[in-house]
């Protein structure tokens, strides 16, 4: 499809032309700047840079006692707070060998799934912007502020949940909330179908996905995608299933994977995940265990001298924290494996030889949040 | 009206300045009704403060655009930078003149002698409504260029390119029309549409959908909105251009997509005249006025505009031109041809 | 102290993940006899010195020098086709190298990780990994940048997350958490130098 016919690179004499675009660019999601080369519109090479965010979390972490660790997390990336602060508290829980009630850790996979949802869903949103579809961005907004009214139901946040805390839940669930949340379980499939009505068979909307931005299964491995893109690429393979944690052995849910590593497939992969996300969430209603949210861990946290690495499956791949340890009340390291950093760094494979309007697409399909890419 | 002066200085004059008043005004308000419409269609309310449901908005608008300081970024080529505005305007405005809105009226009465409410009914209007309003490329591509900005180049270029290509078949579209009518007078076209006893867009309905479609993309709407693709090129070509500068383009664009509507109407929805004008049981519907009759239609034309708008993604721009080239042009060819042997084997045209 | 001691758990009412139902205690064990260490001590001979098992995760020491026989025969042989992440440790006066950097992979067959760990003075390069996994790119371009260490083989070593020319390191252990003055202060007369919080030193 992009070999049809294109008038300025087939000019004899056309020029390369470098362009810079953003770290002021409303299609680039942030800051992020990508120096594009181009001929005509097609793009030679591109080459992201990235930093324009950089706060030096990692090196705070250092000064932080481990709770007080949790609220920088949820500003990594500030659209999945509840999974960093799942993959955080797990990365402690696990180097001090904490247990935490089957309660806090369904708590924990409803949560995360919700801002599974939320996620995709401002991806969906922004995604389907840059492409020019204006609409879906209103209506997927409408159905991501029910998913905040219940974490600040929850929480009191809606953006930076602060939710969990080493050792389980600090709070249990409000009177009503778990119905609150049925319900909106129960009206989002219809939404979904009917974004999907929008996007799905729109003809425009096809034309510019499939096709674009292709990546093989090995290629994706080999850059180490995570998340929705290894699985657009048709490689099964979900941090939920593969290394399982809080209840998630527990849940039956499937993992959708695309064919062609196309954005069109990353699209529709993404969009059986919410359903596969409100799946787990129904059985989470249904099976929610009852008991304490809290287990016994000290005030102080102390963890023992070692290092550990926990990851989660964040809504946009695999999110994972490297705790070293001395011993002290503090992380000596705390490092974060951003997966949208990891991502993003397959866009020149994406984007070569794609046309402007492409990058767009590729940038959008990635789903990057530059909150975490520059920490 | 046997005073000269009166006849060909006074009436146009109050005319130009009653039709100019006009399409400003409802370019003006066309961006009103699209950001109400759009918010109807996106769940949300749009524009609902500044008078009785926000009405006086796009006053509160033209006024602040009028008092924004009125920038000049410093490396651009001046001279050009500021004509920009100005080329693609007037071409816009001006093409108004010869749209028949409706035929000539006595305003209930009021006048002594019926007065057609346009400027003129030149014999050449339709190509002088497609030549005229192509210049406000000049307006578009001088201005990507003048601004000294890459992504203003581009959108000028794709402009350009975009313009170019789509202003073929939509020529092709129209000529269908021609042949049907035998006149490139737009009042003669009416007049082709009464006494054929249909509207031209039943027998045309090929032609009235390249023209349509090529319509959308000669205005830059969405789909077809690459020239100032919000997504990849921030702002298309008037990036650079703010204030008063920007306002000149904005109204441009609406006002072409009021003419495109108009010329929409005038070639394919006969114009001024009700529907089915021949079917005599239908008469009751003459009680309203033929001008209220053009601006349904055209009303109807613009709703799709915004509705595409709310509906559509943007197309690729390689994608927009194989369009273009591959499948609009053969097409339109086609069906000339087609339109041309049935026009001749039902007895030579007219 | 007291609070140090690990807490009891709850009794669990449901089946809990095997990590959590038994808890790896947090001791660090040898791991020269687990399984993932052994094939790669056979692929690999004398690159082991080290393997830990610690709540579940295996980490092996290996020679520097052997790095780049390591990466090739863990993607290669061993089928680790995925790199997980690529990261550094600064232990400032550690007398063996003041570095740890560490790899960890992942096999998708059986799902087994590996953390891959080498002990390195300031200023020694390291191999780098780009040769094996396309993804170890940018996460040795970040370790270049906050810590310093070079990787010898990588295509385009520059900075990353910070602005070319900036001097320091950030993730150091000696680099101060204030900042530091990097020349930004361009209004002398409304911040005087040396107060406010681009207060110059610490850099390297």
């Amino acid at each position: 499809m992009s070999q049809d016919l294109y008038l300025l690179s087939s000019l004899p004499d056309s020029e390369e032309m470098e362009v810079s675009f953003g770290p002021q660019h409303p299609a680039t999601h942030g800051v992020l700047r990508v120096m594009v080369r181009l001929d005509g519109e097609r793009i030679l090479d591109a080459k992201p840079i990235i930093g324009y965010l950089h706060r030096g979390t990692e090196k705070l972490f250092e000064t932080m006692h481990f709770n007080g660790c949790i609220p920088h997390t949820d500003r990594l990336d500030y659209t999945t707070a509840a999974a960093n602060n799942q993959a955080f508290v797990g990365a402690v829980e696990r180097l001090m060998g904490v247990t935490i009630p089957p309660r806090a850790a369904w708590i924990r996979m409803m949560l995360a799934e919700m801002q599974r949802l939320a996620s995709h869903i401002i991806w969906l949103a922004t995604h389907a912007l840059d492409i020019g579809a204006m609409s879906p961005f209103f209506y997927t907004f409408q159905e991501r502020e029910s998913i905040l009214d219940l974490f600040e139901e929850y929480c009191g946040a809606r953006l930076t949940l602060n939710a969990m805390r080493v050792g389980g839940q600090p709070f249990d669930l409000p009177e009503g909330w778990l119905g609150r949340l049925r319900a909106f379980v129960d009206q989002l499939p219809a939404r979904i179908a009917e974004w999907e009505r929008l996007l799905t068979g729109n003809r425009i909307w096809k034309q510019r996905t499939v096709g674009v931005g292709v990546i093989s299964a090995a290629d994706a491995i080999n850059w180490g995608l995570t998340g929705p893109p290894l699985r657009g690429s048709g490689v099964r393979w979900d941090v939920r299933k593969a290394l399982p944690y809080d209840g998630y052995d527990e849940v039956e849910f499937e993992v959708p994977i695309g064919q062609n590593g196309d954005t069109y497939d990353r699209y529709l992969v993404r969009m059986e995940e919410m359903r596969q996300s409100l799946r787990i969430l129904r059985q989470c209603l249904d099976r929610l265990p009852d008991g304490p949210v809290m287990a016994k861990v000290p005030k102080v946290l102390k963890p023992p001298k070692g290092e550990v690495y926990h990851s989660v499956e964040g809504p946009k791949g695999e999110l994972g924290f490297y705790l070293v340890s001395d011993g002290s009340t503090q992380p000596y390291r705390l490092h974060v494996r951003p997966s949208s950093f990891i991502n993003l760094q397959s866009l020149p494979e994406l984007v070569r030889g794609g046309l402007v309007a492409d990058l767009v697409a590729i940038i959008g399909t990635l789903d990057i949040v530059l909150g975490e890419i520059d920490r | 009206m046997t005073n000269p002066w009166v006849a060909f200085v006074l009436v146009p004059m109050i005319k130009i300045v009653v039709i100019l008043g006009t399409v400003v005004l409802a370019t003006a308000y066309m961006s009103f009704f699209e950001r109400r419409l759009v918010g109807f269609l996106q769940i949300r309310l749009g524009p609902n403060r500044v008078g009785w449901f926000g009405v006086l908005q796009p006053i509160a608008d033209a006024l602040k655009l009028f008092a924004k300081e009125d920038i000049v970024p410093s490396r651009v080529e001046k001279i050009v930078y500021l004509s920009g505005p100005v080329l693609i305007i007037v071409p816009s405005l001006v093409v108004f003149s010869v749209i028949p809105f409706g035929p000539p009226t006595t305003l209930f009465g009021l006048l002594p002698e019926p007065i057609a409410p346009f400027v003129t009914d030149i014999n050449i209007s339709v190509l002088f409504v497609m030549g005229v309003s192509s210049f406000g490329i000049y307006g578009i591509i001088l201005g990507g260029w003048a601004s000294n900005n890459k992504f203003s180049l581009m959108g000028g270029l794709r402009s350009a390119a975009q313009l170019i290509s789509y202003e073929v078949p939509m020529g092709f579209a129209v000529v269908a029309v021609l042949l049907m009518a035998g006149s490139l007078s737009l009042v003669d076209i009416i007049e082709a549409q009464r006494q054929a006893h249909v509207w031209f867009v039943f027998p045309g309905i090929v032609a009235f959908f390249i023209y349509f479609v090529c319509g959308i993309a000669e205005t830059n709407r969405n789909p077809f909105d690459l020239p100032e693709a919000e997504a990849e090129l921030v702002g298309g070509f008037h990036t650079e251009y703010s204030g008063m500068k920007f306002a000149f383009y904005f109204l441009a664009e609406y006002a072409n997509m009021i003419l495109i509507s108009s010329m929409a109407t005038v070639l394919f929805f006969g114009g001024w005249l009700r529907p089915f004008p021949s079917w005599g049981w239908l008469s009751f519907l003459d009680v309203v006025p033929p001008f209220l009759w053009f601006v349904a239609k055209v009303a109807g034309f613009l709703y799709c505009y915004i509705w595409f708008r709310g509906t559509f993604p943007r197309v690729r721009f390689d994608q927009l031109m194989a369009l273009g080239w591959k499948v609009f042009i053969p097409v339109s060819l086609a069906n000339l041809m087609v339109i041309g042997a049935v026009i001749v084997l039902l007895g030579g045209g007219r | 102290m007291a609070e140090q001691e690990t807490p009891t758990p709850q009794a669990p009412a449901v089946a809990l993940p095997a990590w959590e139902a038994n808890p790896v205690t947090p001791d660090p064990r040898d791991a020269r006899q687990h399984a993932q260490v052994a094939e790669l001590a056979a692929a690999v001979p004398d690159a082991v010195l080290e393997a830990v098992d610690m709540a579940g995760q295996v980490t092996v020491l290996v020679v520097t020098e052997r790095l780049l026989e390591v990466f090739r025969a863990c993607r290669e042989q061993l089928g680790y086709g995925f790199l997980v992440d690529c990261t550094a440790v600064d232990w400032r006066d550690r007398p063996e190298g003041r570095f740890d950097v560490v790899w960890w992979l992942h096999r998708h067959a059986g799902e087994q990780r590996l953390r891959l760990k080498v002990r390195v003075a300031d200023g020694v390069e390291v191999p780098s990994a780009t040769t094996s996994w396309k993804t170890a790119n940018w996460m040795e371009r970040e370790v270049w940048d906050m810590f310093g260490i070079r990787f010898a083989g990588h295509p385009n070593l520059e900075r990353i997350l910070t602005w070319e020319g900036f001097t320091g390191h950030p993730l150091r252990k000696d680099f101060p958490v204030e900042g530091i003055d990097t020349g930004a202060a361009i209004y002398p007369d409304i911040y005087p130098p040396g107060g406010g919080p681009t207060k110059a030193g610490g850099a390297q």
